[in-house]
């Protein structure tokens, strides 16, 4: 019987399987970030020893980083400290670190595919639940506790029990308007956010084998919002083109042999799956969220559901989402008004992004209520954001461009949205607090991002130009 | 080194019948910079604990002092999102030692399970029953054993799955990373494999 892509993976990574237990699995590259490291790092000096292979692990400053005045010192103690830890520690153990200043810095996730380090059929890990984003290469990543981080730090490896295997395919194709995100916030509204609990994902189908890299990274991106371990696509074209001419991908004629290694990275025509589902593109529309967890989403033609809607196990965490988002059932989701609007992260915050955002408010201008952060997620992304023209459209219609990190998606630097303030976001979390306390967050598109960014209030980009 | 040891436990528990709780609301990002693993219990569940201005809500159950012990029963999918291990530091340095929940997210579970937290994963109807049980009376006695995996209180018992080898660790406060450690010599022949391939 043929093996899933999943199973081609795992099963080459396996060094060692514990009876009735996890296996020892090897971790091919290991990135590491400043506030889910310096635990890990601490328990390798306790016991004594050193990093086993310092050369397949990538560390960058992104978390807590500020997004304006990155040349200065960090003002925020606390976060500066954190930095100075992991720097400290690149440099004791020898690994190779993108901070704060090189023109290498940005999000973990992003920084690692624009850099070719993500390549298909490698086994990839970091203390972040998004790096599930790697997937998107038919990569085997996944996210991992600082604990985990300290056994990849001292063996290259990682003690795991092996997750189930569910496929998602999205027959067709999307319409206009209809974007990666949209695509995977509706997967996860109608699978919810623990229907991926125990699996890894695999999403194939027309409608994700037609997104451009970026799209089916946002894809992967949001697999943990399902409660998924991972999320991967079948490496293609478009996967080997995007990869070519990379920092860290083969050269020359070492690179097509490598794509040839490649080619074999696919699901087998009988491979079995313990779960599937199977959508239609054209069932899919920009999509928002009106709650406090990423399953909680509408079309943005709907309307916040009404509890009758609700099955009943889920209605205390319904009322408790209305309640603090303030909205009523029935409220049509088109209109709300929005204070702020926040461009960015690992979900949203690459060029195709930002060139989407920017080519959308061309010609307009941003409401005079609306503060804006666009934040690049990386400095490679801001560099070509410059290049390209995207930076003046932006600075025309009102925007400003800030400086890479993780910013408001977390709200652990300065960059959060005040108390009882709404926040069209294309992050991946509208927790309760999630983007500063208090905070009120609505999930949806760089597109639904530009068009609530014009009018002030929730836009369907599909039918906002005349 | 080694991570706490876990065989049974008798203790009164705290119920919070609240699902998908995340672990941001565990313990928020803002309080994530420290590098150490001590003193996350102070900002447990920080935003429902607090008022706005940083006063106790003395509706929050932690602030309740009719409840304490060292097990927290939670509502389905407990500690989805972020995987922050600082989320099983806080609920430990809170002095908890057991969470019971009808379903847990993943690398929560693995979090807790690396620092001698248990997950206890029980029916929906066996979490409500007992959830009912504290709600009613705050000195209800829970005890779980971990040999025999199983939970009980006055009114029922249930056992419940972890797979032998973390059962194992837990029993004997055993490390993952000792035992990876002392696999080098198969690590490097794999990597030499790996190699020629």
């Amino acid at each position: 019987m043929g093996k899933t892509l999943f199973d081609k993976i795992w099963d080459s990574h396996v060094v060692d399987t514990i009876e009735d237990g996890p296996s020892v699995l090897y971790i091919d590259r290991h990135l590491i970030h400043e506030v889910t490291s310096p635990q890990a790092f601490a328990g390798l000096d306790k016991r004594g020893i050193p990093v086993f292979r310092p050369e397949k692990t990538v560390a960058t400053a992104d978390h807590n980083v500020p997004t304006e005045d990155q040349h200065l010192s960090i003002k925020e103690e606390l976060s500066r400290l954190q930095v100075e830890k992991l720097a400290a520690n690149t440099v004791k153990h020898g690994i190779t670190y993108y901070g704060l200043g090189s023109e290498d810095q940005g999000i973990v996730h992003v920084i690692g595919p624009e850099k070719g380090i993500t390549q298909p059929g490698r086994t990839m890990v970091c203390g972040d639940s998004h790096t599930s984003t790697h997937g998107a290469f038919g990569a085997l990543a996944f996210g991992i506790g600082t604990s985990e981080v300290e056994m990849v730090l001292a063996s290259q490896c990682i003690l795991q029990t092996k997750p189930k295997r569910m496929r998602i395919t999205v027959d067709g194709q999307v319409r206009k308007g209809v974007t990666a995100k949209d695509i995977i916030l509706y997967i996860i509204s109608q699978i919810g956010t623990s229907g991926g609990t125990g699996h890894f994902i695999e999403y194939a189908g027309p409608a994700i084998t037609a997104l451009d890299m970026e799209g089916r990274m946002t894809v992967c991106n949001m697999s943990i919002e399902s409660g998924a371990r991972g999320g991967m696509i079948a490496p293609d074209e478009t996967t080997y083109n995007y990869l070519h001419g990379t920092r860290y991908a083969p050269e020359g004629d070492a690179f097509f042999q490598k794509v040839e290694q490649w080619k074999k990275l696919h699901t087998g025509k009988d491979a079995v799956f313990d779960k599937e589902y199977q959508f239609d593109a054209r069932d899919i529309e920009p999509m928002v969220t009106y709650g406090t967890n990423p399953g909680m989403g509408v079309k943005i033609t709907g309307q916040v559901p009404q509890p009758e809607e609700i099955p009943g196990a889920s209605r205390g965490s319904y009322n408790k989402a209305l309640q603090y988002m303030e909205l009523k059932p029935g409220a049509p989701m088109i209109g709300q008004k929005v204070d702020y609007v926040f461009l960015g992260s690992c979900t949203n915050g690459r060029i195709e992004d930002l060139k989407a955002f920017a080519h959308f408010v061309k010609g307009y201008k941003k409401s005079g209520h609306i503060t804006a952060w666009i934040v690049p997620g990386s400095k490679k992304v801001e560099q070509q954001a410059r290049q390209e023209g995207l930076e003046e459209i932006l600075r025309e219609a009102g925007f400003e461009m800030r400086q890479p990190g993780c910013s408001a998606c977390l709200a652990m630097n300065e960059d959060k949205i005040p108390r009882g303030k709404y926040a069209i976001s294309t992050t991946n979390r509208n927790f309760e607090g999630r983007q500063g306390p208090g905070s009120r967050t609505f999930l949806a598109s760089p597109l639904t991002a530009a068009a609530t960014a014009i009018t002030g209030r929730i836009t369907d980009p599909g039918t906002f130009h005349p | 080194m080694s991570i706490p040891q876990f065989t049974t436990l008798n203790s009164t528990a705290i119920p919070l019948p609240v699902e998908n709780i995340d672990t941001d609301q565990i313990i928020p990002a803002r309080f994530l910079k420290a590098t150490s693993r001590e003193g996350f219990g102070e900002n447990l569940f920080r935003d429902w604990r607090y008022n706005d201005e940083g006063s106790p809500n003395k509706d929050f159950v932690l602030n309740n002092p009719a409840y304490g012990g060292q097990i927290l029963l939670a509502g389905k999918n407990f500690g989805s999102g972020s995987s922050r291990e600082h989320a099983a530091w806080a609920i430990i340095d809170h002095g908890f030692r057991v969470v019971v929940s009808s379903f847990f997210a993943d690398i929560f579970k693995n979090n807790a399970l690396n620092n001698g937290l248990l997950p206890v994963q029980v029916r929906e109807a066996f979490l409500q029953k007992l959830m009912q049980a504290v709600q009613s009376d705050a000195q209800t006695s829970i005890t779980v054993s971990l040999e025999d995996q199983t939970i009980r209180f006055a009114g029922g018992q249930e056992s419940f799955e972890i797979n032998a080898y973390k059962k194992h660790c837990l029993l004997n406060g055993l490390d993952d990373i000792d035992y990876l450690l002392k696999q080098k010599d198969r690590i490097e022949a794999f990597e030499q494999k790996q190699l020629k391939t």
